[in-house]
């Protein structure tokens, strides 16, 4: 039983952390090569599930509203970044830091003229809504093993793109010495915005994927930004490697200490005191995890930059 | 040539900006507005919050994402402190700045052996931390915040349930605060300060102990703000978790930028617009986020060292 509870823990925090990936990749990539902090990619994780739960309620075919949603969002990226993110590549990191925090107050409002301060609903496809059994007395529910599955497909797909095309080594050189890139012929600024429209893609998948598990609604962007800024810098910016092991880490620190924390204090302490400190120091675990790592190794676990 | 370190007093513009500070709430019970004196209490105090973290971002170069951490730790411990019984302002208001001065002392030895964006998310890591301490306390209001039976009481019998005299309180305090800070950035430290946001491996090779300097700026910052979260806490009476949050962190930063990047007056003003922003705003429209939005955006866009600069540019 105990076991059993354990793996289907360590299932829900692989799946966390594949999310946490999918809207760290665009993140690490954005950050490592233009050097631009974007606090708005969470607005573009709220847009993909937006779009998604518009889709899906017009057309009926959950298959087509991840689609639309994917390219609607990757869409909506590509002119954020011609008309606005562009300018700021040059400024320092705290213009970035105030210009982007003044788009999620815009795209906020922007998502709620249009959908209403209430959540929106986006059903599951009926196929997708009962549980698996995994192990005889280990059923898990089929969506969240879809959700595993094309997170770790698309991880795969992003260490190919990353190291075996040439698109990729264009990337890993401009996320370790930007310059040299430039001067050696790289169409940065053309290859940025592609990464931009790419990592837009992927947190709208992460929204639309997190959608029916979690509630859509204004702001749903905005606490799972900073654990994915967590990942980026706990992995090193600029590193997809270091972005998916640090998400996946940064997953299963938040899904296991938030289940198996408030247990075992229990067994060692009153009811009482595990009921009210076990949330507390499940929740600031990973933020534990990130500043020791950043005490020790203070580029994070794989830097980019030489 | 005045050095451009320097920052020097303007008798004339702050002795009539003090002037009308003073006569404000008298005025404002004339035209029997009384609301007004609570908004420029509540404005008085922010400047005092951005003012700190204007230390830190405009004087040190550093871009601290977590003075929310302080602000709340202030507010907090005013609150709990009266949840205990401890009602006077004399004990009260120095613990809150004691105790975010030692958590500013904590965060800051661990954040400082970082730089750049590293610095940014680290001390934004640590303010989550205290966020979520806080909610989770439930003995203390947990996610709902915790509400204070009533305002500090100050000495000499002054009853502060009184908005005027909580006004008057913390002009003093604020007027207290610019004053100090002034006088820190012009002493031998700020201008080592100074030469370390300017460039750290030339300042370290002068011979400046950088760490220390650091550390020492982060320090005061923290316990200035948790000063101003002491009386944050007195004005709505309310040591809230949103105090806490990184939206207020952001909110700071923004009113620094706004009024000006290292100018000893940048928060002041800063929190002067922003406030003001939203009060007007959202008196018209429930999406009042998204003017001000927009608002920003176009001073980061075209004023590109805050509002002060526009203002040197032109006399310049």
């Amino acid at each position: 039983m105990d076991a059993i509870f354990v793996i289907e823990q360590s299932l829900n925090g692989l799946q966390f952390g594949l999310m946490l990936f999918l809207l760290a990749a665009g993140l690490t990539l954005v950050f490592g090569i233009m050097d631009m902090i974007n606090l708005a990619h969470g607005s573009l994780y709220m847009i993909g599930a937006y779009l998604a739960a518009a889709l899906v309620s017009y057309t009926g075919s959950f298959a087509l509203g991840i689609v639309g949603s994917l390219a609607g969002t990757a869409l909506i990226g590509v002119l954020l970044e011609v008309t606005l993110l562009r300018t700021l590549y040059q400024r320092d990191h705290l213009s970035q830091v105030l210009a982007t925090f003044a788009l999620i107050l815009i795209l906020n409002e922007v998502v709620r003229l249009i959908w209403g301060p209430q959540p929106v609903a986006l059903n599951l496809p009926e196929a997708l809504s009962g549980p698996v059994e995994l192990l005889p007395g280990l059923t898990y529910p089929a969506y969240r093993l879809l959700i595993i599955g094309i997170g770790i497909a698309v991880a795969i797909l992003l260490y190919f793109l990353v190291s075996h095309t040439r698109v990729g080594m264009w990337v890993r050189a401009g996320a370790s010495n930007r310059e040299m890139a430039m001067a050696m012929g790289v169409n940065v600024r053309g290859l940025f915005s592609a990464v931009f429209a790419f990592g837009a893609a992927l947190s709208a998948l992460a929204g639309v994927l997190l959608g029916p598990l979690l509630a859509v609604q204004v702001g749903m962007g905005e606490s799972i930004l900073i654990l994915a800024f967590v990942v980026i810098v706990v992995g090193g910016i600029g590193s997809i490697r270091g972005a998916f092991i640090g998400a996946v880490l940064a997953g299963m620190v938040d899904t296991l200490g938030r289940t198996l924390l408030p247990m075992s204090l229990r067994a060692v302490s009153s009811p009482e005191v595990a009921s009210n400190l076990g949330p507390a120091l499940a929740s600031i675990l990973i933020y534990v995890l990130m500043a020791a790592v950043l005490f020790w190794r203070p580029q994070g676990l794989f830097p980019a930059r030489g | 040539m005045t050095s451009l370190l320097h920052h020097p007093a303007r008798p004339w513009a702050e002795g009539i900006a003090l002037g009308l500070l003073v006569a404000f709430p008298l005025l404002m019970l004339r035209i029997d507005e009384p609301f007004y004196t609570v908004l420029a209490s509540r404005i008085l105090i922010f400047a005092l919050a951005a003012t700190s973290l204007n230390l830190l971002v405009g004087f040190g170069g550093m871009v601290c994402f977590g003075q929310a951490a302080f602000f709340g730790t202030g507010a907090y411990v005013v609150g709990i402190a009266m949840h205990h019984g401890v009602t006077a302002a004399w004990i009260t208001w120095p613990l809150a700045v004691g105790v975010s001065a030692l958590v500013a002392a904590v965060i800051g030895a661990l954040s400082l052996r970082t730089r750049g964006v590293y610095f940014i998310m680290i001390t934004l890591a640590f303010a989550q931390m205290i966020y979520y301490l806080f909610v989770s306390l439930k003995a203390y209001g947990g996610d709902d915040g915790l509400p204070l039976m009533q305002r500090s009481d100050l000495p000499f019998g002054l009853d502060a349930t009184v908005d005027e005299v909580l006004y008057y309180a913390v002009l003093l305090i604020v007027v207290l605060c610019l004053l100090a800070v002034r006088r820190l950035v012009n002493s031998s430290f700020g201008r080592a300060l100074q030469a370390i946001r300017e460039n750290e491996s030339r300042a370290e090779a002068i011979g400046f102990p950088v760490f220390r300097i650091k550390l020492m700026s982060f320090i005061i910052s923290g316990a200035m703000a948790g000063l101003a979260g002491a009386l944050v806490a007195n004005q709505t009476q309310l040591a809230s978790p949103a105090l806490l949050q990184w939206h207020q962190s952001g909110m700071l930063l923004i009113m620094v930028l706004l009024g000006g990047v290292g100018y000893v007056y940048g928060g002041v003003l800063g929190a002067a617009i922003l406030l003001l922003l939203e009060e007007t705003l959202s008196s018209h429209t429930i999406y009042w986020q998204l003017g001000l939005g927009l608002a920003l955006l176009a001073v980061v866009l075209f004023a590109r060292n805050g509002l002060l600069s526009l203002w040197n540019r032109a006399r310049a």
